[in-house]
């Protein structure tokens, strides 16, 4: 099965090869994406088979350094984060081959690689490969970002986006050193069997959750994701944020919870359960705050992904105190999240697609009344748009609702001062899930409910026959999830053996899943029929009880009357913009959380001009992160400078001193040799 | 090959004799005296490789010997006599750190390089280290000498006498292909072909009144300085 999975790796850098050539063959383009689409396919099919079957031994590839031969393994971990890498490529892949064919081939080419560098990282059986492909991973989606864009504000994006991926680099690097330490065995057995210990515990913490922190987007690292976002193609948006994203995720789990989890103390999952649940409160509320339909989208990845952190910490802190069977509630709340949040994120990151191919708008202010349009693009989104916001019987709610449980089970650890942070991280969970609610109701009535906001929304046409179909079967994958959260979690079954180190699973059968044996159970089919019945219940009895037959009004009315015949999209003061419905939460958060700030310019008396009202927010990580390394940044750079000053002297005696540095830290550490270049020292010590 | 041993011993007093060697040129204050001491170097090296050659049977060795005899204590040194007195260099003073800081500092150099050769066990390995760490303090004393010097022919001695401590390591590890000498005898006389080119170069551009060759001059010409 590895094998197999090897080919489709190679398929894809044949594809990326191929698209270098696709000036010159008009049909090689769809052929990559086809056949990314396909080796996609694979990838989720495989991912599958893995987690049914467990996979074998780790396959050494032919390639890679004589220390260190690159090697690739299909274990739980890896199976289950291949099948959201796989179903979003699918996916994304398919709608580029439906709406990107008039794309130039250098944002052809990053696909493949994107989607290999994905698929190794995931695939990795050691750390010099996991780090290949991390970085692989990096550096293609910032090609997909920067790739032929000439607007300032795009180009800033894939430059913000380049430096918070070297930094992610910077920190993984030193990380994976320090985890193998002097050994010099980079395989994930020999890192399992020697986890850190004393400050390299600490170090190596720190650096993983800033590495792929700023990756996944977690709070203080996030800057780069809205913008990113904004400015990707639709399918790359979508591999961007419900795929990579999750990559990140699994470096997370696989660096901390699997390989140096086992003997860690309860502290080891203190900073993603901070991280996460600060992100999942400041993603929602920026979700809450954006005008633009894709940022707003991107905002709201923030907050998921905050929410997974926060249950892969909480699982890492649950099994330091040895609560097995909780751990394993909290890591498969959060394996579910992660999975539901990348289908009904490629869902909506799509659907932005389509509203921007078919209505011309990304902005909010731009849209409305969409549904008339391209109904099938509205209910798709609605049932994205309600997977996110966690209603139930939907994908997004399962998940949470276990992770809540895990949460509100959490008191079992001792410590007071834990118990008081799972109090605090739970308000803030809970806070960010209903501004991630609002969100989405924000979303989707903005653009698909009232009346057009302009004459080019009027315009909108519905959706070709390729993406719909893509369309429709996400929303119906997000379904599917939404109902069987049970049997899914079985299927996660070795995965959550892998990051917990606890063979027991949360409670579940086909049809429900459970805290654990004596608490509620959440059974999704009973919960769709109530709602039914209810839903159903309620139109009958209006139906019955209405003396006047039905009538065809706006659903969403906000109290406005049908147009005048001289303004055909009617008055725009009657509808609420995107600012006017985000004014409560501005109002009653922003000032605080995100230094939101309202001006009000009224012109002197007898001045005919208009008064003004501005409202704005900043994130914060903009001014307290930003701002002072772009300060730091402009220092070092002026302290550099001097440096090419230097004559050829100092210059040779620079090198001379760092030479001597070098060689005095091996004179300092002589136990430094052998771990040097562990090639050459057999040959010199054979030779001598 | 142990100590006491008349091959170990050999090897040991030749590889010293170049270092001795590099500490000569390192406070050598005429330009003359420093083509000298790096002619002497060059002919202790050859004849270090040569007694290689003869410890460890490889025949290969002394056509490296005389490459390195030829070009490092005869042709090269002759190229810069001539260039020397084409110059009117002869009786040019390059001050260096002075002796006693020169010393010093090599003295410094060739401790750390003794302390930082590997450890290893048994009298074969000693042999080998003794060697590495010879080999090591000629480089450092090379780069030293390329720091501390003003004059551009003895920033190029410095460079070939580093060159010197490359041969020696090589040399001393047995099952070394001669292709590497070979090439990086070729390598040598290329440098050496390119440092003198830019030397007549240099003194062509550089404005009279000063010290010819003085590469303090070069500073104005490396261009985007304000």
């Amino acid at each position: 099965m590895t094998a197999a999975l090897a080919l489709l790796l190679l398929c894809l850098l044949l594809l990326s090869l191929a698209g270098l050539a696709a000036t010159r063959h008009p049909w090689l383009p769809q052929l990559v994406r086809y056949g990314c689409a396909a080796v996609s396919a694979g990838f989720a099919g495989l991912g599958l088979a893995g987690l049914a079957l467990e996979g074998g031994a780790p396959l050494l590839l032919p390639v890679g350094p004589p220390w260190a031969p690159l090697s690739l393994e299909l274990d739980g971990l890896s199976a289950f984060f291949l099948v959201p890498l796989g179903l979003v490529g699918l996916a994304a892949m398919l709608y580029a081959a439906a709406r990107e064919t008039a794309a130039m081939p250098r944002r052809l080419v990053p696909y493949p690689l994107f989607l290999a560098g994905m698929a190794l990282t995931v695939l990795a059986a050691d750390g010099i490969t996991l780090l290949l492909g991390f970085e692989a991973m990096s550096l293609a989606s910032w090609a997909l970002l920067a790739a032929g864009h000439v607007e300032e504000e795009r180009r800033e994006a894939a430059r913000l986006y380049l430096g918070f991926a070297l930094f992610g680099a910077a920190c993984l690097i030193p990380a994976i050193g320090l985890m193998t330490g002097l050994a010099g065995d980079f395989s994930f057995a020999a890192l399992r069997a020697a986890p850190p210990e004393g400050w390299r515990a600490g170090a190596v913490l720190l650096l993983v959750v800033a590495g792929a922190g700023a990756k996944a987007g977690l709070v203080p690292l996030h800057p780069w994701l809205p913008p990113a976002h904004a400015a990707a193609p639709a399918a790359g948006s979508a591999l961007l944020s419900a795929a990579m994203t999750k990559v990140a995720l699994y470096v997370l789990a696989r660096l901390l919870l699997d390989l140096g989890g086992p003997a860690q103390p309860l502290w080891w999952g203190l900073p993603l359960m901070v991280l996460g649940a600060a992100s999942a409160v400041l993603g929602g509320l920026r979700a809450t705050q954006e005008t633009d339909a894709k940022r707003l989208l991107a905002c709201s990845t923030i907050e998921h992904v905050g929410l997974v952190a926060l249950g892969l910490g909480l699982a890492a802190a649950l099994r330091a105190a040895d609560l097995g069977p909780l751990a394993a509630l909290a890591a498969g709340a959060a394996l579910f999240h992660l999975l539901a949040h990348a289908v009904f994120k490629a869902l909506l990151f799509l659907a932005a697609g389509e509203m921007l191919h078919g209505a011309g708008a990304r902005r909010l202010d731009g849209m409305g009344g969409l549904i008339h349009a391209m109904p099938l693009v509205g209910w798709c989104a609605l049932a994205g748009a309600a997977a996110a916001a966690a209603l139930p019987p939907l994908a997004g709610f399962a998940g949470e609702w276990l992770l809540f449980q895990a949460l509100l089970a959490a008191w079992r650890v001792g410590a007071l001062g834990f118990q008081i942070l799972v109090m605090a991280a739970l308000a803030a969970a809970a806070l960010g899930a209903a501004l991630g609610a609002a969100a989405m109701l924000r979303f989707w009535g903005l653009a698909f409910l009232g009346r057009p906001r302009t004459p080019r929304t009027l315009g909108a046409q519905e959706a070709a026959p390729l993406p719909r179909g893509v369309l429709a079967g996400l929303a119906g994958l997000a379904a599917l999830l939404g109902l069987l959260p049970g049997p899914l979690l079985g299927l996660a079954a070795p995965a959550l053996q892998r990051i917990t180190g606890h063979a027991g699973l949360p409670e579940f059968t086909l049809l429900s899943v459970s805290a654990s044996a004596p608490a509620a159970d959440y059974a999704p089919l009973a919960v769709l029929l109530l709602l039914a019945l209810a839903g159903l219940g309620l139109a009958a009895l209006l139906r019955r009880l209405s003396p006047w037959p039905s009538r065809r009004a706006p659903p969403w009315d906000g109290g406005f009357t049908a147009p005048p015949a001289h303004l055909p999209f009617g008055d725009p003061a009657t509808q609420p913009s995107a600012a006017g419905f985000a004014q409560p939460l501005h109002r009653m958060l922003g000032a605080t959380l995100l230094a939101a700030q309202e001006d009000l310019r009224a012109a002197a008396p007898g001045d005919p001009a208009p008064a003004r009202f501005e409202s704005r927010f900043e994130d914060p990580a903009g001014r307290w992160l930003l701002a002072p390394l772009a300060r730091g940044r402009d220092r070092v750079a002026a302290v550099l400078e001097r440096l090419r000053d230097l004559g050829l002297r100092q210059f040779i005696g620079l090198a001379l001193g760092t030479l001597v540095a070098l060689l005095a830290l091996l004179a300092l550490w002589p136990s430094l040799w052998p771990s040097l270049w562990p090639s050459l020292w057999p040959s010199l010590a054979g030779a001598a | 090959m142990v100590f006491g041993q008349l091959s170990y011993d050999m090897a040991h007093l030749l590889g010293g004799g170049v270092l001795l060697l590099s500490f000569l040129l390192l406070y050598q204050r005429r330009i003359a005296a420093v083509i000298t001491a790096f002619a002497a170097q060059g002919a202790v090296l050859a004849l270090a490789v040569a007694w290689q050659a003869h410890a460890q049977g490889a025949p290969a060795l002394y056509l490296t010997a005389l490459l390195a005899g030829a070009a490092k204590a005869v042709l090269i040194p002759l190229a810069l006599r001539r260039m020397v007195a084409r110059l009117g260099l002869r009786r040019e003073v390059d001050a260096p750190l002075g002796i006693g800081g020169s010393l010093i500092a090599g003295l410094a150099l060739v401790t750390l390089a003794v302390t930082v050769v590997p450890p290893g066990a048994g009298p074969v390995a000693a042999a080998a280290r003794e060697d590495l760490a010879l080999a090591l303090s000629v480089v450092l004393l090379g780069l030293l000498m390329m720091v501390t010097r003003r004059n551009a022919i003895s920033v190029v001695i410095g460079l070939l006498s580093l060159e010197n401590g490359l041969v020696l390591a090589a040399a001393g590890v047995r099952g070394m292909p001669l292709v590497v000498e070979l090439s990086s005898a070729a390598l040598v006389l290329v440098l050496a072909a390119v440092a003198g080119f830019f030397v007549l170069r240099l003194r062509d551009d550089l404005p009279g009144g000063h010290p010819p060759l003085d590469l303090s001059l070069l500073h104005r010409f490396r261009g985007e300085r304000e």
